[in-house]
């Protein structure tokens, strides 16, 4: 499948660069009208980018920028995602969030960000004291000055929800090639032929949705009139102990460069804390370090001080593809048949289906009218968050796997097969959370192995002995 | 609901071993729940010799004393692939199974030995990249090696010199991998005795003390380490990191119901008939702390099995005090950390502590403040202490208090 070239293939309406989850929700945007569409993914598997760390964060947009691009994407994006969880068995853990001021400058900024939140129309966001604060976080730390209760802001799943939109992009027609980098491209005759490392594609219109790589796709259109600025982001994961501790997302007052380091419940049962901000050049390195880390641990413990008796599951980081401008960068060039879908930073997991929507109605307005195709087929995706129904409950899926995260056989095998099937480890993990637990692989990494059979590429000295 | 007399969660060392004593002692109902498909916990994957001598006098190696500790339980109710996810009061208990999913068992005395596990590179916060394979822990790879075949390294570097550190080394080298180098923090290797010189010796591996890990590096597998030693940075080429040791409690599932914890031993806290703060659960084994060897935690095991037979021929009544043995630092924590009351002085009651820092001085017992027993050590943190509890007279007790401090 993997070496399958892409010459043959007839032209098709649109092709997407990447599969992050900006371009599964503008893919699952033109399926569902009936566009005949593609998404090119560099990467062994969707989400191999930006869109694998974040905050799993489902935002109301109430501190965005007013009339920003961003704002309206993350309002739509928002809804939709409300509307469509359901049928594609997605999760929503409604935590709301409480922003805290623990200064009095911070205290200063409030009446501000309250203000903005009424002017981008998110209802019911109001100031609280300290008092309902603590009834609400009761184990919250010492020196709260004031706060605001964002009742709309809750926590998903960050990856089951890309993944479901592929999925049922493909479902109803799309193509999605994974280990398909887009290597340059040559705009001729009203169609794009992009060259990729399994051939060329072509293409009427083409997505830019390269996230971190997103100037230079540009580049293959035009000068890129932005430069991405990767901006990296670490976080320390707690362990499922500590989940009754914080079920609120507990933001700090943002500053203008960042929205600063957050407390949150995951949808997994654990604790997250981060992100941190730092800019770098490199596209692709997502390093942690102890020093910042340790940070992350004392940050926690100072605002919820019994989150520091709780063990460490896990560390990450991740990339924020920034640019030099706050606001997202999306337009359609129409001359060039190409739509640019750039600086998704931070709130990208929110604004991913309102984006489709603005892609699609850029599409339609410069390019061609698309309908809506009749009963469109709905791709439920498997359930990993603890506070729905899940297989080792049920029974029937075959014994546990991985013992901290309780995942079965049954879900290992199940992430092998189908239109997206895993292929490598961080796909696996992303499907499953096998080997995400606290343990990190003691105890399940031989059967995870095992059965993946061959399907992920394990590193094997040869000659060994067994 | 199903009831027992006696379930058993784990079937390692101390499981097993609980499990061969309570059908000695005539129990006849009695259930060992190991969520692996085979019994017989992380000695299965230990092909070394080292296991059990304790317990048998014999040096078996990790699989073979697996293997007797499954002969010596032969009869029980023996079912694998299943898994508890919670603990309730009274000795209910909730498990998951490959057929049934979720149901709700009771035993009327309960074991909890569910061993523990290393702590992987995530909990040590190390720096540097993430890829996806070739930072494990020993356990993850003896388990690939002898469960698979997959020996995921030429050249790695081992860090820790634990005993486990060792074990890692010997599986390594017998399957003709020779390690880049084995670093250790402190300024000594930490696993005891000669046995440790003779591994360095006879494997021919540099083994670097005083030296830190400071970053893993490479992005879809491992290249190098950058290691810390006097102020002196390097880099090793290596393309794997096994991180040995460190061990903790496989304990969230205790951490997670109602039973009291101790945050010094990370395991639960029991009294000295190996009862927790609810009377119808029972621990013992390596999830009572970090770590004792195989033999000591089989033993263990054998001794709760005793207790919980003692409670179900009605010869040992629930607790109506319980008298806290209180411990300060240097002292992480001493098991048992409950005296109960009524209860018995076991024969072989042993106090069993560590300390959190090399430390000298004089060790002391006191009961109701007057001391009992005193002796002078030198302890090291990975190291055991023992009390002997035969000075200790339950009659009148009110206060029991161990003790490390200047001579």
């Amino acid at each position: 499948m993997i070496a399958e070239n892409l010459d043959s293939r007839k032209p098709y309406q649109v092709a997407i660069i990447g599969g992050g989850v900006v371009g599964c929700a503008v893919l699952r945007a033109f399926a569902l009208a009936g566009a005949r569409a593609i998404l090119l993914e560099r990467g062994p598997d969707i989400l191999a980018g930006a869109s694998k760390g974040n905050s799993a964060l489902l935002h109301t947009g109430y501190d965005a920028p007013p009339d920003s691009l961003e704002l309206a994407c993350v309002r739509e994006g928002y809804n939709e995602y409300l509307a469509i969880r359901e049928p594609l068995n997605l999760p929503l853990i409604e935590t709301s969030a409480i922003m805290i001021a623990w200064t009095e400058a911070e205290h200063a900024r409030l009446p501000a960000l309250l203000a903005r939140a009424e002017a981008n129309g998110v209802e019911n966001v109001v100031a609280i004291e300290a008092e309902e604060v603590r009834r609400r976080i009761p184990l919250i730390g010492s020196g709260v000055k004031s706060a605001i209760l964002i009742p709309g802001e809750h926590v998903i799943d960050p990856w089951s929800a890309p993944l479901a939109y592929a999925l049922q992009a493909i479902a109803n027609g799309a193509a999605l090639e994974r280990h398909c980098e887009v290597l340059g491209g040559a705009f001729e005759d009203g169609l794009w032929r992009l060259r990729t490392s399994r051939g060329s594609v072509s293409a009427e219109v083409a997505v830019n949705c390269a996230g971190l790589f997103g100037d230079l796709v540009e580049s293959i259109a035009r000068p890129p009139p932005f430069r991405i600025i990767p901006r990296k982001g670490q976080f320390v994961v707690f362990d499922k102990s500590a989940a009754s501790l914080v079920e609120t997302v507990i933001l700090p007052v943002p500053t203008e460069k960042t929205k600063g380091i957050l407390i949150a419940p995951t949808a997994f049962g654990n604790i997250l804390v981060g992100p941190t901000a730092e800019d770098q050049d490199d596209r692709e390195k997502t390093t942690v370090d102890t020093a910042t880390l340790k940070m992350l641990i004392r940050r926690a413990a100072e605002i919820v001080p019994a989150l520091a008796k709780h063990q460490v599951t896990a560390i990450y980081s991740g990339l924020r593809p920034a640019t030099q401008v706050k606001d997202y960068q999306i337009e359609a060039l129409p001359d060039r048949q190409w739509i640019t879908v750039a600086g998704i930073r931070s709130t990208g997991l929110t604004g991913a289906l309102g984006i489709g929507a603005l892609v699609r109605r850029l599409y339609e307005k410069h390019f061609a009218t698309l309908n809506d195709i009749a009963n469109p087929v709905w791709t439920p995706v498997p359930n990993l968050a603890e506070a729905q129904p899940r297989p080792y409950q049920q029974g029937g899926s075959g014994e546990i796997v991985c013992h901290c995260e309780w995942v079965t056989r049954g879900e290992i095998e199940a992430a092998f097969k189908g239109p997206l099937p895993a292929m490598d480890l961080g796909a696996l993990k992303r499907r499953t959370r096998c080997m995400m637990g606290r343990c990190q692989g003691f105890y399940c990494s031989w059967r995870i192995a095992q059965l993946a059979d061959g399907r992920l590429p394990i590193p094997v000295a040869s000659g060994a002995a067994a | 609901m199903s009831r027992h007399d006696a379930i058993i969660v784990g079937g390692g060392p101390a499981g097993l071993s609980c499990a061969r004593v309570l059908r000695e002692r005539g129990v006849k109902d009695i259930v060992v729940l190991e969520r692996e498909q085979e019994a017989g916990g992380v000695p299965r994957h230990c092909h070394h010799p080292g296991f059990g001598f304790s317990q048998f006098y014999w040096p078996y190696t990790g699989p073979a004393y697996a293997q007797r500790l499954r002969r010596d339980a032969n009869g029980v109710d023996l079912r694998t692939t299943a898994t508890v996810v919670a603990l309730h009061p009274g000795g209910e208990i909730e498990i998951a199974t490959p057929k049934n999913g979720l149901e709700t068992i009771h035993g009327r005395t309960v074991l909890l030995a569910t061993g523990i596990r290393e702590a992987p590179r995530a909990a040590r916060l190390v720096s540097g990249d993430r890829p996806p394979w070739g930072v494990l822990t020993t356990g993850a790879l003896q388990q690939l090696l002898h469960m698979t075949g997959i020996l995921p390294c030429r050249r790695p570097v081992i860090v820790g010199s634990e005993w486990v550190s060792f074990s890692a080394l010997y599986t390594l080298r017998r399957a003709g991998i020779k390690p880049a180098a084995m670093i250790e923090e402190e300024d000594r290797i930490t696993a005891p005795g000669p046995g440790a010189m003779i591994a360095r010796r006879a494997f021919g591996v540099p083994v670097l003390t005083g030296t830190q890990l400071i970053a893993i590096h490479g992005d879809a597998v491992v290249e190098a380490v950058e290691i810390e030693c006097n102020g002196q940075r390097r880099r090793i080429a290596c393309d794997a990191v096994i991180m040995t040791g460190r061990f903790v409690p496989e304990a969230a599932l205790l951490h997670a119901s109602h039973l009291e914890m101790d945050e010094g031993s990370g395991g639960p806290i029991i009294d000295q008939h190996w009862r927790c703060s609810d009377p119808a659960y029972f621990a013992a084994g390596n999830v009572l702390r970090p770590i004792e060897t195989s033999g000591v935690v089989g033993r263990e095991g054998e001794a709760a099995g005793h207790a919980m037979a003692a409670t179900l021929a009605g010869r040992l009544d629930a607790p109506t005090r319980r008298v806290p043995v209180t411990v300060s630092p240097p002292l992480r924590y001493v098991t048992p950390q409950i005296i109960a009351i009524p209860g018995d002085r076991p024969n072989d009651l042993l106090f069993r502590g560590r300390v959190n820092q090399p430390t000298r001085g004089t060790l002391r017992l006191l009961r109701n403040g007057d001391e009992v027993w005193r002796r002078t050590i030198h302890a090291l943190p990975e190291q055991r202490i023992q009390l002997p509890g035969k000075h200790v007279s339950l009659d009148g007790i009110e206060s029991l208090e161990v003790r490390l401090g200047p001579s």
